[in-house]
């Protein structure tokens, strides 16, 4: 348990954490995030006295942490710096061995370490521990950064943007070895990033920060569900649609409100008349009291259609229609089926509300993947 | 001849001596300039100004206190060359990465701790090319030695010059400049399989 009580940090007349209160539960993932210049690096740094506040205490177990010396502090907390900061002169298997050597562990459980470490990220022993970190791969490096972390089993993580440097690719798998590390071990890492996938796919707990002070610290679901401030809301940006309405998403977000109706009552050249103007090949038929009736196609009157008679002959009622809160799949699967290319939305009272037509359908799910489009 | 590389081997003694005492030295002078900001400028200011002394005019001002013979070159030598390595090994310290350093003093290594395990050995090619320059330099100015009664092979060269026996000076310089170039070679091959480690 790390509890920051009222701790401020100013650098001149900037100040950069401001009377900052905050709980971190023993064994949560919790992401500290925010836009640049928000606190979140000093934060942390302040967790293994880094960075030394001006004022307010800040209590690890129940321990205030002026209390115990920086160094034999930062022995028990483990620290991944985004630069990796592996020893260039020292091996995969010195470098993991730091803290442990430090600790004056015996040669024997230092070896043990090793090797079941480099066995938890499927490096070989054998391949891996007498190479330098020169010799491997960017991915590799930080594997072997967060195993030089974990090794003295410290209850408590830092990890300063890890894996920020590194591909989306090599990222991805570290962010899910991470997070199966974390649990299987019950650590308790405090992660700082800027990457809202990133918090959200691996947080417990996200702590969004802005000027020094916490806005908000939830789960990530309860995150996206209620924002508590706008700066929080376009940091979540697209996932909100994402996350949020996916699942709930009805018809009528599918669909084309403005479409065009006609009376049945219409005649048939005037029908044609006006689809070639518009550009379309079929027209929504209406009762008179603008209820639904069904669809007629521009081929349909050629075929059967005789000048000057009204179109209500001609109209075909099996056109697919779903009401306005039917669920998005459903409306989709029928659009799939959809022998004219798209699905009529009714209003409860059976009037017309939309179009679901397959461009209205993929500009909605763009929209939802990645946020509102410009067009 | 058999004279000739006895001076050989002696020259190469006290400059090797020298240099053995200056390394140490000018790493634990540049270390203190690293660790101790308003303490670097005077150092390094106090090691630059004593390059600038002329080799004789240094060598005759340290007769004062340690009389004649080879006590006072080594003592010379070592004067000169304190710069190329304090300076380098400022640098080098100065010059690790501060994302290395960060990392150290975030797993909870002690200043010293970091110095012999991080940083010392990260500067370390940077340190080894002052020690070669020290080294080369200290091989040529050794030869003035002659002049406050030390050995080496100033003696056959200055022998030279006072008789105006050509071949006797150059049968003195031969052997230096041959050692000045063996040492900067070997030096310098082991300068870059420094290098390369470190990166």
């Amino acid at each position: 348990m790390i509890q920051f009580r009222n701790v401020s940090k100013r650098y001149g007349k900037k100040t950069i954490l401001d009377n900052l209160t905050l709980d971190i539960k023993a064994g949560e993932f919790v992401i500290l995030i925010g836009p640049s210049g928000c606190g979140k690096t000093t934060t942390l740094k302040t967790i293994n006295r880094l960075i030394e506040p001006d004022s307010g205490e800040i209590i690890i177990d129940g321990k205030d942490i002026t209390k115990v010396d920086p160094v034999k502090l930062r022995r028990t907390i483990g620290y991944v710096i985004q630069q990796i900061g592996l020893f260039p002169n020292m091996t995969v298997e010195q470098n993991i061995a730091v803290v442990p050597k430090l600790l004056n562990y015996s040669k024997e459980e230092i070896d043990a370490i090793v090797h079941r470490l480099l066995e938890l990220v499927n490096m070989p022993y054998e391949e891996n521990a007498k190479k330098y970190p020169s010799e491997l791969s960017g991915g590799q490096q930080q594997r072997i950064g967060v195993l030089r972390a974990l090794a003295a089993s410290p209850p408590i993580v830092l990890m300063d943007e890890p894996f920020g440097a590194l591909d989306p690719v090599t990222r991805d798998s570290l962010q899910e070895e991470v997070k199966k590390i974390q649990k299987k071990l019950g650590k308790t890492i405090v992660f700082v990033t800027h990457d809202m996938d990133e918090a959200i796919r691996l947080a417990d707990t996200i702590v969004f920060m802005n000027d020094g002070k916490v806005l908000q610290v939830a789960s990530p679901e309860e995150m996206l569900q209620n924002p508590a401030d706008p700066i929080i809301k376009s940091f979540l940006g697209k996932h909100m649609n994402h996350e949020n309405n996916a699942a709930n998403l009805v018809a009528s977000d599918f669909m084309r409100a403005k479409v065009l109706t006609v009376p049945k009552t219409k005649k048939t050249l005037e029908c044609i008349e006006l689809m070639s103007r518009r550009d379309v090949s079929s027209l929504i038929v209406v009762e008179e009291d603008d209820t639904y009736l069904g669809t007629v196609s521009v081929d349909k009157i050629r075929a059967q259609g005789k000048a000057g008679k009204e179109i209500k002959e001609l109209v075909t009622v099996e056109s697919m229609t779903v009401t306005r809160n039917s669920n998005a799949q459903e409306a989709f699967e029928l659009l799939i089926a959809s022998p004219t290319g798209y699905v009529v939305v009714l209003n409860d009272d059976n009037t017309v509300a939309g179009l679901i037509t397959k461009t209205s359908m993929a500009k909605a799910m763009g929209e939802a993947l990645w946020g509102e489009m410009t067009q | 001849m058999a004279d000739l590389f006895f001076l050989t081997i002696e020259h190469m003694v006290l400059v090797l001596i020298a240099i053995v005492i200056s390394t140490a030295f000018g790493i634990l002078l540049g270390i203190i300039s690293y660790w101790t900001p308003y303490l670097d400028k005077i150092i390094l200011w106090t090691v630059d100004s004593l390059q600038t002394i002329p080799s004789l005019a240094l060598l005759s001002i340290l007769m004062i206190f340690f009389g004649l013979g080879n006590v006072t070159l080594i003592v010379g030598l070592i004067l000169y060359s304190l710069l190329p390595i304090v300076r380098n090994t400022y640098i080098g310290l100065t010059g690790v990465s501060p994302h290395l350093k960060d990392a150290a003093k975030g797993m909870g290594m002690s200043k010293l701790q970091r110095m012999f395990k991080v940083e010392l050995p990260l500067s370390f090619p940077l340190i080894f090319s002052g020690i070669k320059i020290a080294t080369v330099t200290a091989l040529s100015i050794a030869v003035i030695g002659v002049l406050i009664g030390s050995g080496g092979l100033g003696y056959p060269i200055y022998r030279g010059i006072q008789t105006m026996n050509f071949s006797a000076i150059i049968k003195g310089t031969i052997p230096v400049v041959i050692m000045a170039v063996i040492f900067d070679f070997f030096m310098s091959k082991i300068e870059q399989k420094l290098v390369a480690r470190g990166k």
